[in-house]
């Protein structure tokens, strides 16, 4: 019996060992950021993208010389309980600062906790206007869904893009139901014709009756402020019941080319807002690319992979900005980062950013539509 | 005075939840605690009592739920808008009262719709019950990503795919709670893990616990004896259902925003997981299994993409380990070898 009492003991001190991070020795030359995000399920793909881009960035710093960056990787599944607990597992690793959430609901359920704790957090992705609400220490790189909104209407009025138009939206999803409502309050202000309005959830798989609607309604142009999986579903069906209006997608259509399976003819004249095109000739650009390929197994980056690209440079130049070594607490590295985000601007890949005292970036969007498989400005 | 026997043994689980949180308590004082497992303390009370909750449907009525995250779902989200509205509108400034009081609440809503879905359904024989509470989960998801409430002075406002609500808005479609105050605290958790031992053990022990077993063993011989059988499948399926709706108030106030997504069909999956894991009908078999498949995933993150293949290696393991002939009579040897021990049976008890 007492050699059972040893192995169970033994094992159970291995398991508990696996569980304890390792605690690494402060390098005075060398920053800890942390990555949070979902690598796994559902939103597996925008928290990789953001992993990959945040790699490239912090490769090509650590290359420079000079100040070095410590990325901390942690998985959040896109779930508000695991997100908390890959926080205080980065807290545990010594992580000075976060890149993220990706998601909208695990970036709010982390920048509660984080906003009592003085932690900064500077998100790649979470677009909702509640991320960086009433609190300081939260900023975004991406814009705001209800910008979003706003500018696809005006866009859409102003270029004469559709007179008839037809909304199709996915209302168990924050992001997609925070533009629609922006957009269809900006439409009634400047006097766009909505003809048909229509949700579906996570769930849904068939897109017939959604867009047989917009079809029955004779609409010109149908609006899909959803991300590109749904969409590439609406096309598909359009197609089939050979209905060709204009379709105008947001920063979620990004990244529909890169589908597994997906025919780019389908998508062929579709017109999508993004801040990021990976078919740009920019010189910064094609760079990126390039090493975000290497890294990511030859997937082509969208822009959640730009926007954390954006957001480890943009950490990185406030830091030496603000003489953050690898020794100052996360606590005051929260109140010195929130004085540079205030007052600094920075250039990247998505354009030239500034923040407010709210923690929103301004930025604009540029549109695009699908030709041959690339993205080429919109009017050129 | 001589006790008996249940009542012995249900003193002893009493004692070991407060040894365990004693101990918790003088981890978290001494600073002995890791951040990754004080964080998750709250979690692990909340599915200990989920797993129990589900093992008195699952192990002591018989009947198969796979909703029980729905149940859950009622409680977190009814607990978030009591908590808010006694905030907001009653001024009611402690936080434990408003605590308690928003985990009444949640444990009440759910215990309504355990009302309303056992009516209809427990009537059913067969695996009925399963599909129904399966569908049910969907439904409370689906009608949550559509539903926006909000607190306007005394006034409670509610709408169905309609956000522009007068006030200040807590429950906000599928972007789910917010500015919600996180108030769930461990003494209180623990206090609700006991609260769940208490009600469980004692209807478990009870006349009606031995009605409620009967039922499930043979249905027409329970009849026989003039048993109400679906009087009886009911009250184990609604004081589950309660126990349910309480440790998602309880989870809910955890947490500053939640989302109606969490709370869906893989959620009741995990919990029937605790359960079968641990041994269907044996609660303490539940709460043990509740507490390390909780804490596991966390202790995996060094194996980074990895850790839930190795989750799942782990939980096939178990399963094997739990049901082969030889650690089990191992296990009750030692189980057999203790007892006899305490008794101080001359004779000793031997390993089979």
């Amino acid at each position: 019996m007492k050699s059972m009492k040893t192995i169970i003991a033994m094992i159970l001190a291995v398991v508990l060992l696996a569980g304890l991070s390792t605690a690494a020795l402060a390098d005075e030359n060398t920053i800890k950021i942390a990555v949070i995000g979902p690598f796994t399920g559902p939103a597996a793909n925008y928290g990789l993208a953001c992993r990959y881009g945040a790699q490239v960035a912090a490769d090509e710093i650590n290359a420079q010389g000079g100040l070095q960056i410590e990325l901390l990787f942690e998985d959040d599944e896109h779930d508000t309980e695991k997100a908390i607990n890959a926080y205080n597992a980065v807290i545990e690793a010594g992580a000075q600062m976060i890149d993220g959430n990706t998601t909208t609901s695990p970036c709010l359920a982390v920048g509660a906790v984080a906003y009592e704790e003085r932690m900064f957090m500077l998100t790649p992705s979470a677009s909702s206007d509640l991320v960086v609400a009433d609190k300081d220490n939260v900023y975004q790189v991406c814009f705001q869904d209800p910008q979003m909104g706003t500018i696809s209407a005006n866009l859409i009025s102003e270029n004469g893009m559709g007179t008839k138009i037809a909304v199709i939206y996915n209302n168990a999803d924050d992001y997609s139901t925070g533009i629609y409502k922006t957009f269809i309050a900006q439409a009634k202000e400047i006097g766009l014709e909505i003809v048909s309005e229509s949700a579906f959830n996570d769930d849904t798989t068939d897109f017939s009756v959604q867009v047989a609607d917009a079809k029955d309604k004779g609409a010109d142009l149908v609006f899909l402020p959803i991300y590109y999986t749904p969409a590439s579903m609406i096309l598909q069906t359009a197609k089939n019941i050979e209905y060709a209006p204009v379709f105008f997608g947001v920063d979620g259509m990004d990244g529909i080319l890169a589908m597994d399976n997906f025919d780019p003819a389908l998508a062929e004249d579709v017109i999508l807002l993004t801040p990021f095109s990976a078919f740009s000739d920019d010189e910064q650009v094609v760079n990126f690319v390039e090493k975000y390929k290497v890294i990511s197994g030859g997937v082509e980056p969208n822009q959640f992979g730009a926007d954390s690209y954006d957001a480890i440079y943009a950490l990185y130049q406030a830091s030496v900005n603000a003489g953050i070594d690898g020794n100052t607490s996360f606590e005051d590295a929260c109140e010195l980062l929130i004085a540079q985000f205030s007052e600094m601007e920075y250039t990247g890949l998505t354009g030239v950013m500034k923040w407010d005292e709210t923690g929103a970036v301004s930025k604009l969007p540029a549109a695009y539509v699908i030709k041959g498989g690339a993205y080429v400005p919109y009017g050129e | 005075m001589k006790l008996k026997k249940s009542t012995v043994n249900a003193i002893i689980s009493y004692a070991i939840v407060i040894a365990a949180f004693l101990i918790c308590q003088w981890m978290i004082a001494t600073k002995n605690m890791p951040r990754t497992l004080k964080g998750q303390m709250i979690p692990i009370c909340v599915y200990i009592v989920m797993a129990v909750s589900l093992n008195l449907v699952v192990g002591i009525s018989g009947e198969l739920s796979l909703g029980h995250a729905g149940f859950m779902s009622i409680g977190a989200f009814s607990g978030a808008i009591a908590s808010t509205y006694f905030l907001n509108a009653l001024g009611l400034e402690s936080a434990i009262v408003r605590l308690v009081l928003s985990i009444l609440v949640g444990g009440a809503f759910a215990g309504v719709f355990g009302v309303l879905i056992g009516i209809p359904v427990l009537r059913l024989r067969g695996d009925y019950l399963a599909i129904v509470t399966l569908a049910f989960g969907e439904i409370i998801r689906n009608v949550v990503n559509c539903l926006y409430f909000s607190v306007d002075g005394m006034r409670l406002h509610v709408s169905f795919n309609n956000p522009n609500l007068p006030g200040s808005i807590i429950v906000n479609g599928p972007a789910g709670s917010k500015g919600i105050k996180a108030i769930s605290t461990l003494p209180v958790g623990f206090v609700l893990i006991l609260f769940t031992l208490f009600v469980v053990l004692n209807l478990v022990n009870s006349r009606s616990g031995r009605a409620i077993m009967a039922s499930r063993d043979n249905r027409i011989a329970a009849e026989a004896m003039g048993i109400n059988v679906t009087k009886y499948k009911m009250m184990a399926f609604v004081t589950s259902a309660v126990l349910a709706g309480m440790a998602g108030a309880l989870y809910g106030l955890n947490f500053s925003t939640f989302t109606a997504a969490k709370f869906k069909f893989d959620t009741s999956i995990l919990v029937l997981v605790f359960v079968v894991l641990g041994g269907i009908g044996n609660i303490w078999g539940s709460i043990i299994a509740a507490a390390l498949l909780t804490v596991l995933p966390e202790l995996l993150r060094a194996f980074a993409d990895y850790r839930m293949l190795i989750y799942a290696i782990v939980l096939i393991l178990v399963m094997l380990a739990t049901n082969n002939p030889i650690i089990r009579s191992l296990f009750n040897g030692l189980i057999r070898r203790n007892r006899a021990d305490q008794a101080k049976a001359g004779k000793g008890g031997d390993a089979q």
